[in-house]
């Protein structure tokens, strides 16, 4: 029966209606299990946006980036090291705000400039050149520095703090007052970055030949594309979302630590296969990977309802469904494999 | 059909280090005509199209295109591209993750308001194919097609770009027989829409189906062009093969061989097969019998030894050994029996090049033996010295690596490797393909030896000479099938060849 | 000529590279440092910059034999080992003395420490299985236990810091007493002597060498590669517990954030440094073993400059970097295209003149 169903639709929006339908069970569940506390309020799914806008703009990059075939591991300490630059400059340079972030957006670029020369140019495999950017980019943190430092600058909490009402949804709370729910600014970059990819990667030239090259290299190569430098853009535009991911993470954290965003880089990767992204390349779209995220935050604000589980068991249960998703991929992917279709190996 | 002339390649030259892959080679195409170009192994068909698509640089001679009016070289396929040659190759180049309509349009998208406006690239890819007759869905990831369908998209595009040359490199070896008539209709409407097709293939059936001429390469030279409709089948293997027709009557087993009767079997099929490379055949081997699988290249002979082996799995069928039922899953089920089996490549299957010859000799015997009985190194020297006395290896030492030899002499330390392990069964897939002829008679020599000594083996080569000089019988294959076997009186060369060629032995068409 | 060739020989021998990293490392380290080579016995014990930087090489040097055979058989690395490590950590210590550091075992010493590096051999295992089986890129499978590795030691410590307040304990990490030299160099030398034998004395060290070299060869003759692939990522889970228990028993304590963080780099590193190729065949174990001593000597003294310890990966990312471009072949393309237009250029020159 489900092979046959398999047969009718491609295995990819098989994978993706697992994970939509995957996340609607849960929430369902969620709403049903915490009545008491509220689960069911709009604010609650707004709370899931409000509390991963860095991990959205993280996702739409690393889908990216694994639809072209590579994998970057860089991303978490790449945040870090964003967060501690901005509270750097801010609190201890006095360096304005609107300075500040184009600082860390072209070191952002830079960074993904010098990642993909080595990918792209040196054909190094991108798995140990990102393994060597996390670990610089981490030591940096700490190079600026190892003590943690808050960020106070008013225009930088007045953006992060400002609350974006939505004119219906609300509830009437205890005094009487109605409360709308609310976003913050840091979601609606999340937003317009996963609309830009979403068009970018659909309706670009660029975005078709990153398809692609994640597809076939060999093909792309003798259709004509440019597969060398569809690569180094990849990694450059990748640098810059990394460090702009950084700067939305701030917004939530208002500050620089070394340990921040640690396990950053595998929560966006697990968002991106559990929307339907294959490691292997060539498939994949942000749609998904945006209920990627919403999984991964319906998780922990389970384990935060729930009150006695520790925050670990976030990253374990994101590592089980990380591990489901790709066990599940490499048996649909070897199943196409024997009804004898082009394989990746030409 | 008009016969103007729209390609000519003239006095082609393309060295490798040490190897002289085409000499002084002409090729001529005409619009609306399918030339095929035909050749064994190393005839230098795979490099004349390579050059002539810029994949390799050409050493010597010039081509020419209608329209240009200069010689042209490629440096690229892309370049290759504009000038109105494309490429549709045995694996296909399409990007498997993306729809049929985006592989047709990859690279060229017809855009609206600074997108890519998806619908026109629908609407004309539907409207592309409707020409060939193909009505498939275009929004579907091409992976999702059959190879034939994938095949008929990879030409729609290439002719989409306006190709005059058009060139399709063993098309057919993954169709079956209803998706090589579909090809062929779409071969007949090109050459009506005026382009030139240069058709390579190893199945003699569809040279003279579909193509017009025939170009044939030996050893990087042009043995001829002929009109296909003037060259009997025979005559076409003849030359592929190196031989003049009329000389084969007078060559008849030059083999030292003597007949004998056989009478201990040692291996014995029944309808054993593999889906999609070898149909279920029968076959019985005796002790101390060489046996020749004959047929061209694709025929199935190599794919016929490697399911005996078990290098690919059998799906149907069984096999005996000395008259017991046997199971041969994997390679080493076969070792365990007694089988050894020498790969048609070398490099791919065969040497562990950074390992040393010491190692690579004796790695199947230790593979044998099992991972707690490591042969001590002295065993190891005494093995290797021994084989490297006896087949005359020339290494600078046994720990050089494999790597640093030449190819002959890589050949014999896999022949040492597989003696080491005392086999009963040689399977000898190519054993002297792109080796020199003194190692060549050596090996043949040896061969005839291990026979002696009451070894079997299976024996494959692209040369019927040297098959004829230590075979005592024959299986011929052609296209995927056993056709039948030779023994006997039948061993002559032009025998042997009229069944490889097949259909009319008379020699008319 | 003669001179030069036997220098040619010398700088190709595959020991070549690690150990001239090790002698740079060494001599900047005795030009700072005049007593660096001292070695004393105070209170009967081995004592000296040489004899700390052992000790401290120990864990690096038992993860390196693990991931030189990870590395030589399936061409990727294994990034779970920090992980692992701290998995074993918390699984003896817990066992031990539960989770509220009390003073009394609760089991038997030698049984939780079994149990300790079964539980990593069973990571190794996991790895393995979605590795050998499943087919998927090394990186990316080792990466899942990479990330949860930590949160599973976390889940069992119950997020505390365990201290185990018993004497014997600190012997695997620090001293026996009557015996002057570490505990961690002489297990270290255990594991890498049998692990030797083991390569050595049977065929497991050629096979592992064959399936790296040529896969499709070797299953022609004979061989099971995904059985080789799954041993040695088990193998290089069992080193990851080994050097978790010396790392734990160093701080007689596990701290499920910081046991054994960022070792995997070190590792990779010390493989990479010790002339193996990132993409597996042919492996050196002594070259895995002088690089993973080069890099604890390279922290050492990064220490010594007040480097702090968050940041030494920035140095170590870049030593990282700068090998695989050295190892890159397009690398040493497009050096020996700009070797060969330099020295056209220079030859036109001279007809010009």
């Amino acid at each position: 029966m489900i092979r046959r169903f398999r047969e009718k639709i491609d295995p990819n929006t098989f994978l993706l209606l697992i994970t939509i339908t995957l996340f609607v069970l849960m929430y369902i569940a969620g709403i049903l299990i915490f009545r008491d506390k509220h689960f069911g309020r709009v604010q609650v799914f707004l709370n899931l946006f409000i509390s991963n806008g860095g991990l959205i703009v993280a996702a739409v990059s690393m889908t990216m980036v694994l639809i072209s075939g590579g994998i970057d591991i860089s991303i978490g300490s790449v945040v870090a090291m964003t967060c501690m630059l901005l509270a750097w400059m801010m609190e201890k340079q006095n360096i304005g705000i609107i300075p500040a972030i184009i600082v860390v957006l072209i070191i952002g670029v830079i960074f993904g400039f010098f990642q993909g020369l080595l990918i792209a140019y040196l054909k190094i495999q991108p798995f140990i050149v990102t393994l060597a950017g996390m670990f610089f980019a981490r030591g940096m943190t700490a190079i600026i520095s190892t003590d943690m430092i808050s960020i106070k600058n008013e225009a930088f909490l007045k953006i992060a703090n400002a609350k974006l009402y939505f004119p219906f949804g609300g509830y009437v709370n205890r005094s009487g007052d109605i409360v709308y729910p609310y976003i913050y600014p840091s979601v609606v970059i999340g937003l317009v970055v996963l609309l830009l990819m979403f068009f970018v990667l659909k309706y670009s030239k660029f975005g078709r030949s990153i398809y692609a090259v994640g597809g076939n290299e060999q093909s792309a190569l003798l259709l004509g594309l440019n597969v060398r430098l569809t690569k180094l853009k990849v990694y450059v535009l990748n640098g810059f979302f990394a460090a702009l991911a950084g700067f939305v993470f701030c917004l939530n954290t208002s500050g620089g630590f070394v340990e921040q965003a640690k396990g950053f880089e595998m929560e966006a990767i697990a968002s991106s296969v559990i929307g339907g992204t294959l490691l292997t390349g060539g498939v994949g779209n942000v749609i998904g990977s945006i209920f990627g995220v919403l999984i991964k935050g319906t998780i922990e604000t389970f384990i935060t309802f729930q009150g006695t589980l520790s925050s670990w068991w976030t990253k374990i249960v994101i590592a089980a469904l990380l591990c489901f998703f790709i066990v599940l991929q490499s048996i649909l992917g070897s199943s196409k494999d024997k009804k004898g279709k082009i394989s990746k190996d030409h | 059909m008009n016969n103007e002339v729209i390609l000519t390649m003239r006095g082609i030259d393309k060295k490798f280090p040490g190897v002289t892959a085409l000499s002084k080679v002409d090729f001529t195409l005409r619009s609306g005509e399918v030339h095929a170009l035909m050749g064994e192994n190393g005839a230098g068909k795979s490099t004349l199209i390579k050059v002539l698509t810029g994949v390799e640089a050409l050493d010597g001679g010039e081509i020419r295109i209608k329209g240009v009016d200069h010689p042209v070289v490629n440096s690229s396929p892309q370049e290759a591209q504009k000038y109105g040659i494309s490429t549709v190759y045995q694996e296909i180049n399409l990007c498997p993750n993306l729809s049929v309509a985006e592989n047709i349009f990859l690279g060229r998208e017809p855009k609206k308001w600074g997108r890519i406006d998806w619908k026109t690239i629908n609407q004309k890819a539907t409207e592309i194919l409707d020409v060939f007759q193909i009505e498939i869905d275009v929004t579907k990831p091409i992976e999702n097609y059959s190879v034939a369908i994938q095949q008929m998209v990879a030409i729609a595009r290439a002719v989409d770009i306006s190709s005059k040359v058009l060139i399709l490199d063993e098309p057919t070896s993954s169709l079956d027989e209803h998706e090589v008539e579909k090809l062929f209709s779409v071969m007949s409407k090109l050459k009506d829409m005026g382009i030139g097709i240069i058709f390579i293939t190893h199945f003699l059936e569809e040279v003279y189906r579909i193509s017009d001429r025939i170009t044939i390469l030996r050893n990087g030279i042009r043995v001829g062009e002929y009109e296909t409709n003037s060259l009997p089948r025979v005559q076409l293997v003849a030359k592929m093969m190196g031989k003049e027709y009329d000389e084969l009557t007078t060559i008849k087993n030059v083999g030292s061989y003597e007949a004998k009767d056989y009478e201990d079997k040692l291996l014995e099929t029944e309808q054993l097969g593999r889906m999609g490379s070898i149909k279920p055949f029968d076959f019985l081997l005796h002790k101390g019998e060489v046996v020749g699988l004959a047929g061209l290249l694709g025929s199935g002979r190599s794919e016929m030894s490697r399911v005996i082996y078990g290098a690919d799995r059998a799906d149907t069928g069984q096999a005996y050994w000395k008259g017991e039922k046997i199971a041969v899953h994997a390679p080493m089920d076969a070792m365990k029996i007694g089988m050894a089996y020498l790969p048609e490549n070398r490099m791919v299957e065969g040497i562990f090049p950074e390992l040393s010859v010491r190692e690579n000799i004796i790695i199947a015997l230790q593979a044998k033996t099992g991972i707690w009985k490591l042969m001590s190194s002295k065993e190891q020297e005494a093995f290797a010295d021994k084989y490297i006395e006896l087949l005359q290896i020339k290494t600078p030492n046994i720990d050089a690596p494999i790597k640093n030899l030449s190819g002959g002499n890589q050949q014999k330390v896999i022949f040492a490797r597989w003696l080491l392990t005392n086999p009963e069964l040689l399977i000898l897939d190519e054993p002297t393909r792109g080796i020199d002829v003194g190692t060549k008679t050596e090996i043949q020599k040896l061969v005839l030896e291990l026979a002696g000594q009451g070894k079997s083996i299976i024996f494959i080569s692209s040369e019927i000479e040297e098959m004829l000089r230590v075979c005592s019988r024959m299986v011929v294959l052609r296209d995927g099938n056993k056709i039948c076997e030779l023994s006997g009186d039948e061993l002559g060369q032009k025998q042997i060849m009229e069944t490889i060629a097949g259909g009319d032995i008379s020699g008319e068409n | 000529m003669k001179i030069k060739s036997i220098l040619r020989n010398i700088s190709r021998h595959s020991m070549f590279f690690p150990i001239t990293c090790l002698i740079i490392v060494l001599v900047i380290n005795l030009i700072k440092t005049p007593t660096f080579f001292h070695v004393s016995i105070n209170n009967g014990v081995l004592y000296g910059y040489i004899i700390d930087i052992l000790n401290r090489a120990s864990e690096l040097v038992i993860l390196a034999i693990g991931m030189t055979l990870v590395v030589a058989c399936s061409g990727g690395t294994d990034i779970s080992v920090g992980a692992v490590s701290a998995v074993a950590g918390a699984i003896t210590i817990y066992l031990l003395v539960g989770p509220m550091s009390s003073g009394d075992y609760r089991m038997p010493y030698v049984l939780a420490i079994l149990l300790g590096l079964l539980g990593a051999v069973l990571c190794g295992m996991f790895n393995g299985f979605l590795i050998a089986r499943l087919k998927i890129q090394p990186m990316v499978a080792t990466l899942i236990l990479y990330t949860a590795g930590r949160g599973i030691a976390q889940v069992i410590t119950q997020g505390f810091i365990i201290y185990v307040r018993k004497e014997e304990f600190k012997y695997l990490g620090n001293f026996i007493p009557g015996i002057p030299v570490p505990t961690p160099i002489i297990i270290a030398t255990i594991v890498l002597i049998l692990t030797n034998l083991l390569l050595k004395k049977t065929a497991l060290g050629l096979y592992i060498q064959t399936v790296g070299v040529n896969r499709r060869a070797a299953k022609l003759v004979g061989l099971n590669s995904s059985l080789f692939i799954f041993l040695v990522y088990a193998f290089s889970g069992l080193c990851a517990g080994i050097s978790g228990m010396i790392i734990t028993s160093r701080v007689y304590s596990i701290d499920a954030n910081n046991a054994g963080l960022n070792i995997e780099l070190d590792a990779i590193l010390a493989v990479a440094i010790g002339g193996n190729r990132l993409d597996g065949g042919k492996f050196s174990l002594a070259g895995s073993i002088v690089g993973a001593i080069t890099i604890q000597a390279l922290t050492t003294t990064l220490y010594a400059m007040k480097v702090t310890a968050d940041q030494l990966p920035v140095y170590k990312a870049i030593v990282v970097v700068f090998i695989v471009v050295i190892q890159s072949s397009e690398f040493k393309r497009y050096i020996g295209k700009l070797l060969s237009r330099i020295t056209k250029h220079g030859d036109r020159k001279q007809v010009e003149v």
